[in-house]
């Protein structure tokens, strides 16, 4: 179902049928793909949506370091397998001890790559044949999506403070600097966690 | 190559790098101690930048419309837990109506 809301989504901010599923398939991390969606579709440039979405992503690093012990056999099935780590595939294979169960991790993945590339297929689908985008609400669905997603990450006060620098920097970049911009420059508000554990 | 082509296939490119560094590239070392700090809030405060800018972003100039209602609803949705697709379909069914009325 969330894939499905990527599709109509990404179809809404004028992005067409077969990139959409591309890069369902080979990104398969939902917040950098509407990040993309949304910054090239309010007219950012290239260099903007990949650096945004490339620094969301940059939260997998620590997480395929966590879960590294777990996989076996050779580079090729290790990098097969780990495309299927996602946060909610790594959230479920976590076990009481705090290592992480491989079989549990690949099939969780394996289920929701599924569901996510084939609810794009029939997000994109149902896109092409909605109406005005804005007429529908749907340049508000953005937004709320990103502000969804958002909340589970504040876990901690230092995510908050994070979060709030972030939106603050954006927020003063969004008069003065090109489209795309603000967003990235939001990301030096991480550097309030440097050096910390 | 298109604009959207390009993003797409270096996004994919470096999240499949990002996704691997563990199992394949570091094989078991850690990441330096310092990024360890820096890396978890990338994510909490790159969307917030994205609420902001697609919430009052225009071109060049801050935009108080309709969308800050839809806005609202979603956070009133999240408040009572609302699944993610209930929250968003929400936000844009308050800001169409908003739009109807303003």
């Amino acid at each position: 179902m969330f894939g499905a809301s990527f599709g109509v989504l990404a179809t809404a901010a004028g992005m067409e049928a077969l990139p959409a599923l591309t890069m369902s398939a080979t990104t398969f991390a939902g917040s950098a793909q509407f990040a993309v969606a949304s910054v090239l579709g309010a007219g950012g440039g290239v260099a903007a949506a990949v650096a945004a979405a490339t620094l969301l992503n940059a939260r997998y690093a620590p997480i395929s370091v966590s879960v590294a012990p777990a996989f076996e056999g050779g580079s090729l099935r290790r990098l097969a397998e780990s495309q299927l780590i996602v946060d909610e595939s790594w959230a479920i294979s976590r076990r009481r001890d705090g290592r992480f169960d491989r079989r549990v991790l690949v099939g969780a993945g394996l289920v929701l790559y599924a569901a996510w590339v084939g609810g794009t297929a029939v997000g994109v689908l149902g896109g092409e044949s909605l109406g005005d985008p804005a007429a529908l609400g749907l340049d508000a669905a953005f937004p709320a999506l990103f502000l969804a997603l958002l909340v589970p990450q504040v876990r901690s006060r230092r995510a908050l403070a994070a979060a709030l620098a972030g939106g603050a920097i954006a927020l003063a970049l969004v008069p003065i600097a090109p489209e795309g911009i603000p967003i990235v420059a939001a990301s030096a508000a991480c550097l309030i966690g440097w050096g910390r554990r | 190559m298109s604009a959207v082509w390009l993003a797409v296939l270096l996004v994919g490119g470096a999240t499949v790098l990002l996704k691997a560094m563990g199992p394949v590239f570091l094989g078991g070392r850690p990441i330096p101690a310092q990024l360890s700090g820096v890396v978890p809030l990338l994510a909490p405060a790159l969307l917030a930048a994205l609420v902001v800018t697609q919430v009052v972003g225009g071109d060049r100039e801050i935009v108080a419309d309709a969308r800050l209602f839809g806005l609202a609803a979603a956070g009133v949705a999240l408040l009572l837990r609302a699944p993610l697709l209930a929250v968003v379909a929400v936000a844009a069914l308050v800001t169409a109506g908003a739009r109807l009325l303003l």
